[in-house]
């Protein structure tokens, strides 16, 4: 077990407040999305659209090298849909589908997925309900059946579920002395205020104690319709032999899923500043402000500025000025995180008590630099080859093409996006960045979060109460 | 993801055993076929191994370079130089300015990173396919003409006081695993954490940076891996235009001191208000792939699978899905190591339950292991999953670099890594016992306890 030397910082803290160990979708999608896609070239990746005689669509990326398939499913609408007091409900479904369907109880279900090597596992975001499937060709029609009878037949008998909220409350509890977590949820608490992007996708102690067998049955039936469904395939497997697995898998599910709506997101500014006390020698910092739209014309403009303010590893302007200059953090970023309803840009950092009043004058000071002069042509042109060139990096493994073929449906970029995408990167000029970087970057609006005993800030406001 | 230089590695001390196992054990494939990863690998003349690992899936090429150094391999009070070494690395050559490698690699398209461990230390990028002697001819040049200045080393220590303060001492749990790796081992310098002590990274030279990195930085104590989609002689032909002239040196043995005998548990509580959730954990003393004699390490691989290897296995099906005693129960076992390793195992009860019946269930089991031991179906369904796994591994680019530059730093071949599925196949229920009563014995064991502080 390595340590690693040069992490710059696990955005995930913000924008995936589930730590399980895959991805928390839209909120990492979204991230890994605009990093990730660039024209690829020919050769390495080809698309193909799969619709199964029942109707059923996804997109399929055939590798016939190894003897296994990958399968990402995503049905739209989250976390962000639970009832206000049983929040926690799409993440406790997500914990326990798995747990015994059909004929299958716990043990007899995940017996089977342990014998036959079949990964299967679900997850929820705030935007989205995903899931992931993966095992080998020879167990294919096997692992398929497992997941139809989790989506379509769950039992939720009372042994797996009490077990399974036990361990979301464990895990609940666990985190709320985690200096990163305690940041992250005050900001989002401070920022989203009553929408429910404020709540982590997991809910708290409370909510998940009232979470009934009902309720659990009752998302099942309403949530997973075939209109809302997405589907990347990767692998093993034939578009013929897919479609008829499509049918055999997906056609027991209601063609629709029922409506819901979310209404828009509207960010505080406030410009406030909490300290939350600790006894710890680190202070974590967090802070945000709102962003832009994923299908906002100067997204991409955007997403090139961030990366040279805080997205950009080591060479960004952030890590500069207050890791390599100084020695001030081992980590300090900046990212956007769009959502289906809302956005942000948030950032943090972590430092020893002492420092902590420099190290945010730093990052408000860059981040109004940015807001007046925006990047300059070396930065952007540096930025534009590291984004464009590192794209085909994100095909090196199948769960993760698996991934980004379903976060292209949801996002609606089209099937030959990831032939367009390095152009829309390419295609930013230095007046739109600056331009971009004037309307977006605010020092003044900044929320900020400070979780420790940190020295040189003051508190404008008490912490947010977040009903746990 | 990809906003940070993040490796997925993180310092998983003690609790989190259990994701190691496949990642480090791992030499996965077919049982019938000896085919892994399917290496091709040569030497060059100056000593530096090299180990190519075709993979066609997409136009991209994963390079790293590993040392047979890491933190075990410091002397005392200097705890934290390995590491400290591997974040000066980026500090420039006699060529480059300090931070232009990485400038170069970003501008490239480039990801990279580092890592270090207590027998190796690594650096890498992954990048296009076309970009990959860039890479080959700025990582040989840090093989040999690092420089280093105060105005640079001075900041990067305070980066890696903070990185310290992150990874450990904001974090409880953390610092328990510190605590526990220091009384497991009485001697060996396993008993250090790799990041170091913080008074002594304080006090870490530039100087004694240089002088390690002189010491044991050359071709011939390190492996060169590419992985992706190359071919194997234009390796070969770049390896040896930029690697082939960094001049091998002298390299010290690896001296490592050897444990005494252990002759009595021992025991370490951590009671803090920050834990919300008691954790117990109990480690033993376990042979390494290099001191494991017959197949015990391929045993115990099995042994913890069968224990701990998800949610059918035993601890988790008995303590947490029949007796209810607990929220979570694993175990855990790590060959890959130069010297020892440990057998883990971990139990945590369900909120508002007390520590004592999820400790004493535990006990229970592993006293039914020793006694009763492991049947030979439980041992034929652990095997015919691990063999699975190594098909698993064959489909992620970065897998074969983890595993191959792992072993080969440890003691391990590259015959061993390829053999590994039909080394594990022929494990028998027998060897898993046998493999059991010689770890598991209570004088060479640490019990650590995660524990919240008592409300009055």
């Amino acid at each position: 077990m390595p340590l690693s030397t040069r992490r710059l910082k696990p955005a995930v803290a913000l924008a995936a407040p589930n730590r399980r160990p895959f991805l928390s979708f839209l909120a990492a999608w979204t991230l890994a999305l605009v990093i990730a896609l660039t024209a690829l070239q020919a050769r390495a990746v080809e698309v193909q659209r799969v619709v199964s005689p029942g109707g059923i669509e996804a997109w399929l990326v055939e590798d016939h090298t190894n003897p296994i398939i990958a399968l990402e499913l995503a049905f739209r609408g989250g976390a962000a849909l639970d009832p206000e007091d049983k929040t926690g409900l799409a993440y406790m479904v997500a914990s326990s589908i798995d747990e015994g369907a059909g004929p299958l109880d716990s043990q007899a279900f995940q017996g089977q997925l342990d014998n036959l090597s079949i990964s299967l596992r679900f997850e929820a975001g705030l935007d989205s309900f995903n899931g992931t499937l993966a095992t080998l060709t020879e167990n294919r029609d096997r692992a398929f059946e497992l997941l139809r009878l989790a989506l379509t037949e769950p039992r939720f008998d009372d042994e797996p579920v009490e077990r399974i909220r036990s361990q979301i409350t464990a895990g609940l509890s666990r985190e709320s002395e985690d200096p990163e977590y305690i940041a992250s949820r005050a900001l989002r608490l401070m920022m989203f205020g009553d929408h429910p992007y404020a709540r982590s996708a997991r809910g708290t102690e409370a909510s998940v104690a009232r979470i009934t067998v009902d309720d659990l049955r009752g998302f099942v039936g309403e949530r997973f319709g075939r209109d809302r469904l997405y589907l990347g395939v990767v692998g093993d497997i034939t578009a013929e032999e897919l479609a008829k697995a499509l049918d055999e898998t997906f056609l027991a599910l209601p063609e629709q899923a029922a409506p819901f709506t979310l209404a828009e997101a509207k960010v505080a500014n406030s410009g406030e500043t909490v300290v939350i006390a600790k006894p710890i020698p680190q202070s974590v910092v967090v802070l945000g402000q709102d962003g832009i739209r994923r299908d906002d014309p100067d997204y991409y403009a955007a997403y090139v500025v961030n990366y040279v303010l805080g997205g950009g590893g080591f060479s960004s302007r952030l890590v500069e000025e207050v890791r390599e200059k100084r020695g001030l953090a081992y980590s300090v970023y900046s990212y956007l995180a769009a959502y289906d309803h809302g956005d942000m840009i948030a950032g943090g950092t972590a430092t020893q008590n002492a420092r902590v009043g420099e190290s945010l004058d730093l990052i408000r000071q860059e981040w109004r630099r940015m807001a007046e002069t925006g990047p300059s042509a070396e930065e952007l042109e540096a930025a534009k080859r590291y984004l464009t060139g590192s794209f085909p990096l994100r095909f090196n493994s199948s769960d993760n093409i698996a991934g980004m073929l379903v976060g292209m449906q949801m996002e609606d970029l089209g099937i030959d996006y990831l032939e367009r995408r390095n152009d829309y990167i390419e295609a930013v000029t230095l007046e739109q960045a600056r331009r971009i970087a004037g309307r977006l970057y605010k020092p003044d609006a900044l929320t900020v979060v400070v979780v420790g005993t940190p020295e040189g800030v003051t508190a404008t406001r008490e912490a947010p109460n977040d009903g746990s | 993801m990809a906003v940070l230089r993040c490796t997925a590695q993180r310092y998983t001390p003690l609790f989190g055993a259990l994701i190691l196992l496949l990642a480090a054990a791992l030499g996965p494939a077919s049982p019938a076929r000896a085919k892994v990863f399917d290496p091709v690998s040569f030497t060059l003349d100056n000593g530096l191994q090299v180990v190519v690992v075709v993979n066609r899936r997409a136009p991209i090429v994963h390079h790293s370079v590993w040392y047979r150094v890491g933190a075990a391999d410091e002397q005392a009070g200097e705890s934290g130089l390995a590491h400290f070494l591997e974040h000066l690395m980026f500090k420039g050559t006699e060529k480059l300015r300090p931070g232009e490698f990485s400038e170069i690699i970003a501008a490239n398209g480039g990801r990279e990173n580092a890592f270090t461990s207590w027998d190796y230390t690594g650096y890498y990028q992954n990048v296009a396919a076309d970009r990959l002697e860039i890479m080959m001819k700025n990582e040989a040049d840090r093989m040999a003409n690092l420089r280093l200045t105060d105005d640079v080393v001075l900041p990067e220590r305070d980066v890696v006081r903070e990185e310290r303060r992150s990874r450990i001492d904001n974090d409880p749990a953390s610092q328990l695993g510190e605590l526990s790796r220091a009384i497991q081992f009485l001697n060996h310098p396993y008993r250090i954490p790799i990041i170091g002590w913080d008074h002594e990274i304080e006090q870490l030279s530039t100087q004694a940076a240089i002088d390690f990195y002189d010491k044991w930085y050359a071709p011939n104590n390190a492996v060169l891996i590419v992985a992706g989609d190359v071919d194997p002689e234009e390796v070969r032909r770049l390896a040896e235009t930029y690697y082939g002239v960094v001049p091998a040196k002298d390299i010290p043995d690896r001296r490592r001191v050897i444990e005494p005998p252990q002759n009595a548990p021992r025991e370490v509580r951590l009671v803090s208000p920050r834990v919300r959730q008691p954790q117990v954990s109990i480690g033993y003393l376990a042979p390494s792939y290099r001191q494991a004699s017959g197949n015990a390490a391929y045993a115990l691989q099995v042994a913890s699978e069968v224990v701990g290897g998800g949610a059918t296995a035993r601890l988790y099906s008995r303590l947490v899905v029949d007796q209810g005693v607990a929220g979570s129960a694993g175990a855990g076992y790590s060959p890959t190591n130069y010297d020892y390793s440990t057998f883990q195992f971990y139990v945590a009860p369900r909120p508002g339950q007390e520590i004592e019946p999820a400790e004493a269930a535990l006990r229970a089991e592993i006293l039914e292991l020793l006694n009763g031991g492991v049947t030979a179906e439980e041992v034929a369904a652990a095997k015919k999953r691990l063999v699975a796994g190594a098909t698993f591994a064959r489909d992620s680019l970065s897998t074969a670099p983890r595993v191959i530059g792992a072993a080969l730093t440890t003691g391990g071949t590259l015959e061993q890594v390829e053999a590994w599925p039909e080394r594990i196949a022929e494990v028998t229920a027998e060897e898993v016992n046998a493999a059991l009563k010689e770890v598991l014995r209570d004088e060479q064991s640490v019990t650590s306890y995660l524990l919240p502080e008592p409300t009055s």
